[in-house]
């Protein structure tokens, strides 16, 4: 299987060797030494570590914190790919968030039967306790973060929607700025559209999704689990980037179904909590009653109509592999349009056929647990064992629902720096997609790249690592905004 | 500010200080041990260190015999008595942690290394290099991170908290230390004058880094009612009772004209500094060193306990 290659053209170049995106970048990659790399990758590790910027291993004794490794060469991709992308991404998450208004409103597209209606109501992320409560501009997803896979020039695939708490945008931000410590020349070289602005974007549309009966300037606060969560460095950054206040559940405190903080110089209102809190732990008034991180009453000033909540709750239901297969229906369904970025084809196997087709050809196949994360619980048939691929078939006959299968997708790869020199491996992309008054998209997102050969999982927990990623700039200037 | 940072930051100066002084009645302790008769008399200078640690009760549940090694173990490297040289760095480096983004990076890496160090020692290997090269690494650790935090940290609220976090731990400090050396000290107005006497005053000076300010200031023999002069009355000393209060005040009331509001705790320290300001040494010990001190004692317990309703447990 020969993955499409974003930088070398192969036969598909027309006499090119280095496909248009990359040939600035290569021209001035061929004048750097090799041990020069070498000594700026060093310098990278020293940079990331000074800045703190981990992440926890869960599984694995002793120090759980680690630094995701950053590869030096970045993921280029060119503005009208951008373009085209960011046209399908603003399309799917109005889409998803149109389907989460609806299932928590008219439940229109379950009676339309265009989705069986059990997969949304018995799902555990849908919470009844949303039905009819009324929000802000009816967006649940506030911020999105789309995983796309691309297996050749125009073939780009929605592998995962993550419309609950998405995170990784921290690391769209520093390796940027790693990147620019690391060789300001290069970007004299080639044009790059910026992506430091991404935490304005982000202030921007929280406030802009303010509850209507706030009428001075919104307060906005970023709600942490705290010091243990592995995303804590990236709750602290994106605070002080937006110079909010980081709280903790115990921060907050709610008065007549109104939220506050505790200051040192007294209770402050609070309109809008970007909260980095799983549904579960948000208010133990609500829901798990154990919950000491959560915020009581939280839930009540919420359907109160008194705060906003970013991302809403319940978004779950939306971004589940068991719902997954439907976004390109809803697409069809709320907007009437035909969908911009395709689904991978997936097999659902509560479908009696799929599941027989699934287990007649598993060696060839992904399948993934309907409610697992993090490329934990997952099965990459042609990477694994004989034993491996039984010990799977089992699990999947005893609970044939609660798994998807895939074709196994040639991931494009990206020139990556690695022991033994430049070498392509396997590479996806995370872009965010912010929805308030109007939709935005920073030009970049986060590209994970496997580090072992061959390797096509990129999860930071299974020795996955980051890269930069570029977006080329050209004359038009809603690069930029990402507003269109 | 959240009031969570401000507790954090408070807490994590005085568990610092509260390291430091630990380290320095030990040191003190240890000192006069080794002077033979002279540090024996009474029952030996460990006693007195429970006391003033405020450990006395604590220590005694724990058990065990009151040799001299114990006490140390007990007041520098037991994890379970909250009071030790470890548990205070302990939870200074957790206060610290809980707010690296609210405090600089230089400040952080110190507090941290002074911990992972600690972490890293035993009581045994202590003993063995000699006890005042482990209690003077504590005190300059303090004096590094305090003096770090102050060359890096921005004026305002977390720089003020921290501060407040230092005076009143410091303040206590001083009061007990005074209060009770004074009380064993001078048991009968006989004694005083005495080679004993001498010792014993002049290692209470050390302990707050003050016997040579003494010398410069009184240029007398050591005396019972100077020292206490020096050590509560005297504004230009810096670990007295009145130099701490003067700070305190000086900050609380730029807290109050930032936030614009009739603060109880304000009242209260700025009543403490007035009594400091105007007192005389002579009507004070008339009245009882003894009573006075444990008056200033628990009038900044009270304070203690408003600022963190007023400022730092706002409901």
């Amino acid at each position: 299987m020969t993955a499409f290659d974003e930088m070398d053209a192969g036969t598909a170049g027309n006499g090119q060797s280095v496909r248009l995106p990359y040939q600035a970048y290569k021209r001035w990659l061929d004048t750097v030494p090799a041990e020069v790399l070498s000594r700026r990758r060093a310098e990278a590790d020293l940079l990331f570590r000074r800045l703190g910027i981990t992440f926890a291993v869960y599984g694995e004794g002793g120090d759980t914190e680690r630094l995701i490794p950053f590869d030096l060469v970045p993921r280029i991709i060119a503005a009208k790919e951008w373009r085209r992308l960011r046209r399908g991404l603003k399309q799917r998450v109005r889409a998803l968030n149109a389907f989460l208004n609806d299932i928590y409103h008219g439940q229109e597209i379950l009676r339309a039967g265009k989705i069986p209606a059990e997969l949304v109501t018995r799902n555990e992320a849908y919470l009844p306790a949303m039905h009819n409560v009324a929000i802000a501009r009816q967006t649940y997803t506030h911020i999105a973060g789309i995983d796309i896979v691309r297996t050749g020039e125009n073939d780009f695939y929605v592998l995962e929607d993550n419309a609950r708490t998405p995170s990784g945008v921290s690391y769209m931000l520093e390796n940027r700025e790693a990147m620019m410590r690391l060789f300001p020349d290069v970007f004299a070289a080639v044009r790059v559209a910026p992506v430091g602005h991404y935490p304005d974007s982000l202030l921007q549309t929280l406030r802009e999704s303010a509850p209507p009966n706030c009428d001075e300037e919104p307060t906005v606060a970023l709600l942490t689990p705290g010091v243990f969560n592995s995303a804590y460095f990236e709750h602290v950054f994106l605070a002080e980037q937006m110079g909010i206040e980081l709280v903790e559940g115990n921060d907050l405190v709610v008065k007549d179904d109104k939220v506050y903080m505790r200051m040192v110089g007294g209770l402050k209102r609070v309109d809008v909590i970007y909260r980095r809190l799983d549904d579960a732990f948000l208010d133990p008034k609500a829901f798990r009653k154990d919950s000491m991180i959560g915020v009581p009453g939280l839930f009540q000033a919420y359907k109160a109509g008194n705060v906003t909540l970013a991302n809403a709750v319940g978004t779950g239901v939306a971004d589940d592999k068991s719902v997954y297969p439907y976004v390109p229906d809803m697409v069809r369904f709320y907007l009437g349009e035909e969908p911009l970025l395709q689904n991978v084809p997936t097999h659902i196997l509560r479908r009696p056929d799929d599941l027989k087709y699934t287990l007649e050809h598993l060696p060839e196949l992904v399948v993934k647990e309907v409610h697992g994360s993090g490329g934990y619980g997952m099965l990459v048939g042609p990477r694994a064992s004989k034993a491996e691929i039984e010990a799977f078939r089992a699990k999947i006959i005893a609970k044939p629902e609660a798994y998807i299968a895939q074709p196994t997708l040639a991931l494009s790869t990206c020139p990556t720096f690695v022991e033994s020199g430049i070498a392509p491996r396997h590479v996806d992309l995370r872009p965010f997609v912010l929805t308030g008054e109007v939709m935005r998209v920073v030009p970049g997102g986060l590209t994970r790249v496997a580090l072992r050969e061959g390797s096509l999982v990129v999860n930071s927990s299974q020795g996955g690592g980051t890269k930069d990623t570029w977006v080329l700039e050209d004359e038009t200037p809603d690069i930029h905004t990402g507003e269109d | 500010m959240l009031s969570r940072a401000a507790d954090n930051l408070y807490w994590m100066m005085r568990y610092t200080e509260r390291a430091e002084n630990m380290a320095r009645i030990l040191d003190v302790a240890h000192r006069m041990a080794l002077q033979g008769n002279v540090g024996q008399e009474r029952g030996g200078p460990w006693g007195p260190a429970l006391i003033i640690a405020g450990c006395e009760q604590a220590f005694a549940l724990h058990g065990g015999p009151s040799s001299p090694r114990n006490v140390i173990d007990f007041l520098a490297f037991n994890p379970d008595n909250p009071s030790s040289i470890l548990a205070c760095l302990k939870a200074a480096r957790e206060n610290a942690r809980a707010m690296r983004a609210q405090i600089t990076s230089e400040a952080w890496q110190s507090i941290n290394a002074a911990w992972l160090e600690m972490r890293g020692l035993s009581h045994t290997s202590v003993e063995s290099d000699g006890y005042s090269i482990f209690f003077d690494w504590v005190r300059e650790r303090s004096h590094l991170f305090r003096g770090v935090a102050e060359g890096t940290m921005p004026r305002g609220d977390a720089y003020n908290f921290m501060r407040l976090g230092t005076l009143l731990e410091r303040a206590d400090s001083t009061a007990r230390i005074l209060d009770v050396k004074y009380h064993i000290l001078l048991p009968s107005v006989a004694e005083v004058g005495g080679a004993v006497d001498y010792y014993q005053w002049a290692a209470l000076l050390r302990s707050v880094s003050s016997f040579r300010i003494y010398r410069q200031i009184y240029r007398d023999v050591i005396k019972p009612t100077r020292v206490a002069e020096l050590l509560v009355l005297r504004a230009d000393m810096p670990r007295s009772l009145h130099a701490c209060f003067a700070e305190i005040v000086e900050i609380m009331q730029e807290l109050r004209e930032g936030y614009r509001r009739n603060y109880l705790s304000v009242r209260m320290a700025e009543s403490m500094l007035m009594k400091l300001r105007y007192g005389n040494i002579d009507d004070i010990f008339a009245r009882g060193l003894h009573e006075y001190l444990t008056e200033m004692v628990d009038a900044n317990i009270e304070l203690g306990a408003q600022l963190a309703r007023d400022f730092m447990q706002v409901a």
